[in-house]
C-alpha cells in the first residue's frame, strides 16, 4: 500500500509546489481517499512549505473538502428551491430507507455517506443529486432506489 | 418603451467554425476587436451586467507583461443552469471566445474555474482543450488555456473570490477597488467574463456588431440565454431576446396559475403577477443572470424565502459582519414572526436590516440578500407571517 507521503507527492508532482497547487493537490485527495485527514494535510503542508494550519483553514472554506471520514460514495442531495418543491422530502426518505442511514450518516461498511447540498444547477430537471460527481436528475423514489441498487451490487 | 414578444434566438448554441472566426479576428488589431464590442453594447451575463467591451478596455490599457483572461463557470446561483449546457455543448466557442479576449487585451494565460458540481464535464473538456490548444498553435497564437476546479463553495462566483480560489486561498471576497482589470488574479491586470459572455463575444466577430445590437433594447442589447425552472410546463434552456415583459414570458412559460416570478436566483428579485406587465426583463427592469423560477399559487412564499435565506446563512463566507450576522438574523427573524414570537411589525425592522446589508456588506452576495427578501416581504406579507 503507498503512504501517505507518497500519494501527497504523486499529486504534488503533477500540480507543483507554488501557492495556487494547494486546492488541486487537496481536490486530487479527496478524489482518491473521500476525505483529508489530519495526516494528509500535515503532509501537504509539509511538501507546500506552508503551515498546517493555513492547509486546514484553506480546506475548510469548501464543503466538497471535508476533514471527516467519508464514505466510498457520497451522496449530496440538492435542497434547493426547485428540488424541494419537486419532490426532494420523498427521494432523501426513500434513500435513508435503502441504505439504512440517516442525513449526515455514513453506512456502517463506509460505502455510503449522505448530505444535502446548495445547487447543484439541474433546476429543470429536479430533483437531483451528485453520487461523487455523477449527476442523477428528475428522480422519484422508483428510480432513485434503482440507482442506489446498482451502486450496492457494484462493491 | 418598444415591447418585443417573446423570440427565440440561435447564437450561443449555434455551430460554427471556431478557426474561421479567430483567424479574422487575428487580421484586426486589438483595438478595432475592443471597439466591435463596445459598439455591440454586450454587457456581462452574468447577472452584474458590466459592459464587456470597456472590461476589455480597462485591461488592455494596463501595462504589464502579465495578464489573464478568466472564465467565470462558477455557475451557483440557484435557479441558473445555462452555462453547463453551453460548457457541454459548445465548448470550443467559449475557448475561441477566451482567445479573441487574450488578442484583445494581451494575454497568454486564460482560467477556466470551474465549479465543483460540474467535475463530470472535465474529461469532455480536457479533450477539446488540446484540440483548442493544436488550433491555436497552427495559428501562431501563443495562449493556453488551464481549467480550475471548485469544491462546493457558492461565494467564489464573485471574481475576487474566484482569483482567491485559484491562488489557492479560502475562496473570501476582496476590498474593491482595485478593480480585477488592475489588479485581478496574481494581483495581475485581469478580464473575468461569464461562460455565455465569451461566447457572444464570438457571434460578434461572425456577424458584426450590429447584428447582435439590432437584437433587444436600448438598455439590453442582444440576448440571452436564460434558465427556467419551477412551475412550467416548459422547463428548461432557451436562448430569447432580450426586453420582453415578465408577462409575455409567463404568458409563454407560465402554467396558467403564475402567481409570482423569481428573476436572478435566490439574489435576484420576486416579481408578484401584479406587476408582470410593467417589468421588463433586462437592465432597465429587472436585470437577471438567467436564472427565471415560476411559481403558482399552490406554493408557500415563507418556504420560498426560508429556503434562500438558508442559503444565503450557509454560503456566506463570514468574513463581513453585516452579511455573517445579518443573514442569520433575517432566517431567524422571519422563523419567529411565522411562530407568533415576533409581532408582524418585526419584519419592518428585517426589510432595514436588509436594506443595511445593501450598503455595509463587503461583496455582491450580501449586498443582493436584500433583493430576493425584500421584495418576498413586501409583495407576499400576509404568507409570511401567517
Amino acid at each position: 500500500m503507498i503512504t501517505i507521503t507518497e500519494s501527497v507527492r504523486e499529486k504534488v508532482g503533477k500540480h507543483g509546489k507554488t501557492r495556487d497547487a494547494l486546492l488541486p493537490v487537496l481536490q486530487d485527495i479527496v478524489a482518491e481517499q473521500n476525505y483529508l485527514s489530519d495526516l494528509a494535510m500535515v503532509e501537504v503542508a509539509k511538501q507546500l512549505n506552508i503551515s498546517a494550519a493555513d492547509v486546514f483553514g484553506t480546506a475548510t472554506f469548501y464543503s466538497f473538502l471535508t476533514p471527516r471520514p467519508m464514505g466510498k460514495y457520497v451522496i449530496r442531495v440538492c435542497k434547493t428551491i426547485s428540488c424541494s418543491m419537486k419532490g426532494k422530502h420523498e427521494v432523501l426518505s426513500t434513500i435513508e430507507e435503502t441504505l439504512k442511514i440517516k442525513l449526515g450518516e455514513t453506512s456502517a461498511d463506509r460505502k455510503f455517506s449522505l448530505l444535502e447540498t446548495n445547487c447543484i444547477g439541474w433546476c429543470h430537471k429536479a430533483p437531483a443529486m451528485l453520487i461523487n460527481d455523477e449527476p442523477f436528475t428528475e428522480l422519484t423514489p422508483k428510480k432513485v432506489t434503482e440507482v442506489l441498487r446498482e451502486y450496492i451490487k457494484n462493491r | 418603451m418598444r415591447n418585443i414578444p417573446v423570440k427565440r434566438v440561435d447564437l450561443i448554441f449555434e455551430k460554427v467554425t471556431c478557426k474561421e472566426i479567430f483567424l479574422k479576428t487575428l487580421e484586426l488589431k486589438p483595438e478595432e476587436i475592443i471597439q466591435s464590442v463596445i459598439e455591440s453594447g454586450l454587457k456581462g451575463r452574468g447577472g452584474a451586467g458590466f459592459p464587456t467591451g470597456l472590461k476589455w478596455q480597462f485591461a488592455a490599457r494596463e501595462k504589464s507583461n502579465e495578464k489573464y483572461i478568466v472564465c467565470n463557470a462558477d455557475e451557483g446561483e440557484p435557479g441558473t443552469f445555462k452555462d453547463r449546457e453551453i460548457l457541454d455543448e459548445v465548448p470550443e466557442k467559449v475557448f475561441c471566445g477566451m482567445a479573441i479576449a487574450s488578442r484583445a487585451i494581451g494575454a497568454k494565460v486564460g482560467y477556466i474555474y470551474l465549479r465543483g458540481e460540474y467535475k463530470f464535464l472535465v474529461p469532455k473538456l480536457e479533450a477539446r482543450l488540446n484540440e483548442f490548444h493544436k488550433l491555436m498553435k497552427s495559428v501562431g497564437h501563443d495562449f493556453k488555456i488551464l481549467l480550475r476546479l471548485g469544491s462546493g463553495a457558492y461565494i467564489c462566483g464573485e471574481e475576487s473570490a474566484l482569483f482567491e480560489s485559484i491562488e489557492g486561498k479560502r475562496g473570501e471576497p476582496r476590498n474593491k477597488p482595485p478593480y480585477p482589470t488592475k489588479a485581478g488574479l496574481f494581483n495581475k491586470p485581469t478580464c473575468i467574463n461569464n461562460v455565455e459572455t465569451l461566447v457572444y463575444t464570438v457571434m460578434i466577430q461572425k456577424y458584426g456588431a450590429a447584428h447582435f445590437k439590432d437584437l433587444g433594447t436600448k438598455d439590453s442589447r442582444g440576448s440571452k440565454v436564460f434558465s427556467v425552472s419551477g412551475d412550467t410546463p416548459k422547463a428548461g434552456i432557451y436562448e430569447l431576446e432580450l426586453g420582453m415583459s415578465v408577462q409575455e414570458f409567463v404568458d409563454v412559460f407560465g402554467d396558467g396559475d403564475t402567481k409570482t416570478v423569481q428573476v436572478g436566483g435566490a439574489a435576484g428579485f420576486c416579481v408578484p403577477r401584479k406587476r408582470f406587465d410593467e417589468t421588463i426583463i433586462g437592465f432597465e427592469g429587472v436585470p437577471t443572470g438567467g436564472s427565471m423560477k415560476l411559481f403558482n399559487s399552490s406554493r408557500s412564499m415563507y418556504n420560498v424565502l426560508h429556503n434562500y435565506l438558508d442559503f444565503f446563512t450557509e454560503e456566506s463566507c463570514g468574513q463581513c459582519t453585516p452579511c455573517r450576522v445579518g443573514c442569520q438574523q433575517l432566517l431567524k427573524g422571519i422563523e419567529a414572526v411565522k411562530k407568533g414570537e415576533k409581532s408582524s411589525k418585526y419584519l419592518d425592522e428585517l426589510v432595514k436590516l436588509a436594506a443595511t446589508m445593501k450598503l455595509a456588506a463587503k461583496c455582491g452576495l450580501g449586498q443582493s440578500v436584500g433583493n430576493a427578501f425584500s421584495s418576498i416581504v413586501e409583495n407576499f406579507k400576509e404568507e409570511i407571517i401567517y
